[in-house]
């Protein structure tokens, strides 16, 4: 039931997998909490939604939003701008509106790359070579999709955001701790971080939160997981020459990935104030490797497979090597 | 003549939600019906050039809603490519893990998509066909109790994969970890506590679905139903199974017209390209594409809880073993064809997974800290099967000797069940909409019942909890005047 008196909360999921609704939901009993501290007007996963009552309210009518997912489709990017326009707080919630997340990783290749790749695979049978059309014209009438961008964009290259949650998906606590702090502030008991700081995420690295220890300067070769005999359950990875992003990545996961003997895939995105995720964790994988030859250091570097997938995992959309422009273009 | 067009909207229009046109002749009939689906990513392109070993990392992203099944169907895929066998512990954890999963998805979808349909009733007011309108009818209790079964299931994720969400433990070879004998003993409470609220959830499909005449009519109606082939993963017994096997194949009368190892599958399945929609259609390689169409001559298959049970010969475990022989006999035999005892397949399958966890938690094996084989060949191409909740779900890699991934072929789940998913709902809307139909919000439920059943999760997608689909059918001429808009609501 609407209910005037209550501000208004939005949720939205673009170009993303969805994991952050579901980790939404993984709050269980907190959800019962937005329910009473707000009037639910948006939430297509979990309640009716009606994009044409979010239009015919006024501008800055929402309290808050949360956006998750990138900016792919023409579809998407209309939805960021209809939601920036009705909220007061627009949030990033998740890798993928803050920094475009693993769909980004599409920006290495071209649209039509990309389309031809999915529309003759092994198992496809098109020898006429049909793809998706914007518009098509059926016997019966036109038809239309949504426009496939050319890059994966986040959230904060189409509208400006006021805030940016992190994590593939945020952790259920750490999103429990961001309802408790905004019912706080609606109740005069907190005030809101700055604009455009992070939200339900730590101030460090994932390093700091992980119970592995560690000494300095112990790699000299690089490994991949698989080919290790042992993992020692309690030393780090990174030192155990696993390419572990721990180093560069911002902690508030609580360490999950580490902790259960895998390495941080660096999905809580840039520690803070890091402007470019590679260049941080490449500095950072340099400076523990056990070297002071430029040439071994070199050598130990190129023991990481794939350094795009590496250093810009989660974060190439939002990367300085992105720099606005598509990279099939610059090369 | 097309005279009107009938757009089927998520009013959300969401990464992947689907979304229905009508198009009605001058008769006021239905001239065709499409299933548009609105997103594409391209995990196929962009996972080319990463380290085959990240692939159930990065294919947890296509879905949040199923990670593990793609976290399970990369890792198979990644063990074929390195020619490496789990140790047998590895493999009992990633279906221990993989059965919890289950029990979790299947409850969501029975309670909270597919359930209040049958719970409340197709014509129940709007807004008590959900998930509280269950808890109403049914008692608080059971809320309390499907929360309760969410929460045992992602607690047994997370233990074994290090996550509720995107688990990460599984590699090429077993898994990172093992588990301690003190984690074994409280999944084993969990599983105990399962497989009672599958047991639970049968009595309550019983009480409610099948001693109402109404219910029972509605299922065996033929507006429901479609004659296709069925497939499912099945292990050396050909009963069911959710981790491992072969994809039996059985036609629309039931006889099997064969088994593929996941190596097999290009000789089984292929894609169909329309130009109106971003997801393909998959269909059997050997009998053809013959367009949206059922029948033994058309390779339309379904991939869904009813179709394993109608491709395999019972379950695994004694009490989905008694329910999976009441359910046939109910239903006057193997095949069943009729969509809508997929919610009741679903519920067979909970109760299985809920007896395969417990099975696999009193396992003498499953703490044995031998969870990783080291790889010793080099790496080359491997194909992961697993049965995803909503269809079977295929992986296949290709790599260079390095390991990094040069061609990726994906199948998921619900991909499979795009062409019946159409003709389902081409067949309800012929079936309701003819000349002088009033489009009521009862009707549009109706239509959007003939394609619950397969708990569609296009583009990972159309999951939407409180089981309401939000709808608005916007009726327009055709100069594109809009001539009436119907619209369903929970307020």
């Amino acid at each position: 039931m609407t209910d005037s008196a209550k501000p208004k909360f939005a949720m939205y999921w673009a170009g993303g997998c969805g994991g952050c609704e579901i980790a939404v939901l993984n709050v269980h009993e907190k959800i019962l909490d937005v329910d009473a501290n707000f009037d639910v007007v948006f939430w297509p996963v979990a309640m009716d939604a009606k994009t044409r009552d979010v239009e015919a309210m006024a501008d800055g009518e929402i309290l808050l939003t949360l956006f998750d997912g990138g900016i792919r489709t023409s579809e998407n990017e209309e939805m960021a701008h209809l939601l920036r326009r009705k909220s007061k707080i627009l949030v990033a919630f998740g890798s993928c509106a803050c920094e475009g997340g693993i769909p980004g990783l599409a920006n290495l290749s071209s649209p039509h790359t990309l389309l031809d790749t999915v529309y003759h695979t092994i198992t496809t049978d098109n020898d006429n070579g049909v793809q998706p059309q914007h518009k098509w014209q059926a016997p019966e009438g036109e038809l239309r999709l949504p426009a496939f961008y050319p890059l994966l964009k986040t959230l904060d290259q189409v509208v400006q955001v006021d805030y940016y949650m992190p994590g593939c998906p945020p952790e259920s606590t750490q999103i429990a701790a961001v309802i408790e702090l905004v019912i706080q502030v609606l109740h005069g008991q907190a005030t809101l971080p700055p604009s455009g700081a992070a939200i339900g995420a730590g101030h460090s690295t994932v390093c700091d939160e992980c119970p592995r220890t560690r000494n300095v300067k112990s790699i000299h070769q690089f490994v991949r997981i698989q080919d290790l005999d042992h993992v020692d359950p309690q030393i780090c990875l990174l030192e155990q020459g696993i390419p572990c992003n721990g180093p560069a990545t911002r902690d508030g996961c609580g360490a999950l990935c580490p902790k259960a003997g895998a390495q941080c895939i660096g999905c809580y995105g840039p520690a803070e104030g890091v402007i470019d995720y590679g260049a941080r964790l490449m500095s950072a994988f340099a400076s523990v490797i056990d070297s002071n030859d430029p040439e071994e250091i070199e050598r130990i570097l190129d023991g990481i497979p794939d350094p795009t997938g590496q250093f810009y995992r989660f974060n190439l959309s939002k990367s300085l090597l992105r720099a606005g422009k598509p990279a099939w273009e610059r090369k | 003549m097309v005279t009107q067009r009938i757009s089927i909207d998520p009013i959300t229009r969401l990464e992947g939600h689907g979304k229905i046109e009508i198009f009605l002749d001058e008769h006021g009939e239905v001239a065709n019906s499409y299933f548009q689906i609105p997103e594409l990513r391209g995990f196929e392109r962009f996972c080319v050039g990463r380290p085959v070993e990240e692939m159930p990392l990065l294919t947890n992203r296509i879905c949040g809603v199923c990670p593990e099944a793609h976290h399970m169907a990369a890792a198979k895929a990644a063990d074929a490519v390195y020619h490496v066998e789990p140790p047998p512990t590895a493999k009992k954890l990633r279906e221990l893990l993989y059965s919890a999963f289950f029990c979790a998805d299947h409850a969501t979808h029975f309670y909270a998509l597919g359930g209040p349909d049958f719970i409340m009733g197709p014509d129940a007011p709007v807004a008590e066909r959900n998930i509280l309108g269950v808890i109403h009818k049914v008692g608080l209790e059971i809320g309390s109790k499907v929360i309760q079964c969410r929460k045992f299931g992602h607690a047994i994720i997370e233990m074994i994969g290090g996550r509720k969400v995107h688990p990460c433990t599984s590699i090429p070879g077993g898994l990172t970890k093992g588990i301690s004998e003190e984690q074994r003993s409280e999944i084993e409470r969990m599983g105990r506590w399962l497989v009672e609220f599958g047991q639970f959830s049968l009595k309550l499909f019983d009480d409610i679905v099948l001693g109402n005449q109404e219910y029972v009519d509605l299922i065996f109606s033929d507006l429901y139903a479609h004659r296709t082939y069925s497939i499912g993963l099945v292990d050396e017994n050909d009963k069911v199974n959710f981790y491992d096997g072969k994809v039996r194949v059985v036609d629309p009368e039931g006889t099997s017209i064969g088994k593929y190892a996941p190596a097999e599958y290009t000789d089984w399945i292929a894609e169909h390209v329309e130009p109106w929609t971003y997801l393909k259609f998959p269909y059997l390689k050997k009998i053809g594409w013959k367009g949206f169409v059922d029948g033994k001559d058309s390779g339309v298959y379904m991939a869904t809880p009813l179709s394993r049970l109608n491709a395999a010969e019972g379950m695994a475990t004694p009490r989905a073993q008694e329910e999976y022989e009441r359910f046939f006999d109910t239903l006057g035999g193997k095949p069943v064809h009729q969509r809508l005892a997929t919610h009741w397949a679903r519920l067979i399958e909970l109760l299985y997974a809920a007896e395969r966890v417990v099975e696999l938690a009193t396992d003498p094996e499953i703490t044995s800290p031998h969870v990783h084989t080291l790889p010793a060949e080099k790496p080359t191409e491997g194909v992961g099967i697993v049965e995803a909740p909503r269809g079977t779900l295929t992986h296949h890699y290709v790599t260079d000797e390095r390991g990094i991934l040069t061609k990726v072929n994906l199948i998921v789940g619900t991909t499979n069940n795009y062409a019946p998913i159409s003709m389902s709902i081409n067949k309800a809307a012929r079936g309701l909409i003819h000349q002088g139909t009033v489009i009521t919000e009862g009707l549009l439920n109706r239509i959007e019942m003939a394609f619950r059943p397969y708990d569609p999760c296009l583009g990972c997608a159309t999951h939407s909890f409180p089981g309401q689909m939000p709808l608005q059918v916007t009726i327009r001429d055709m100069r594109g005047e809009v001539i009436q808009v119907i619209r369903r609501e929970n307020d």
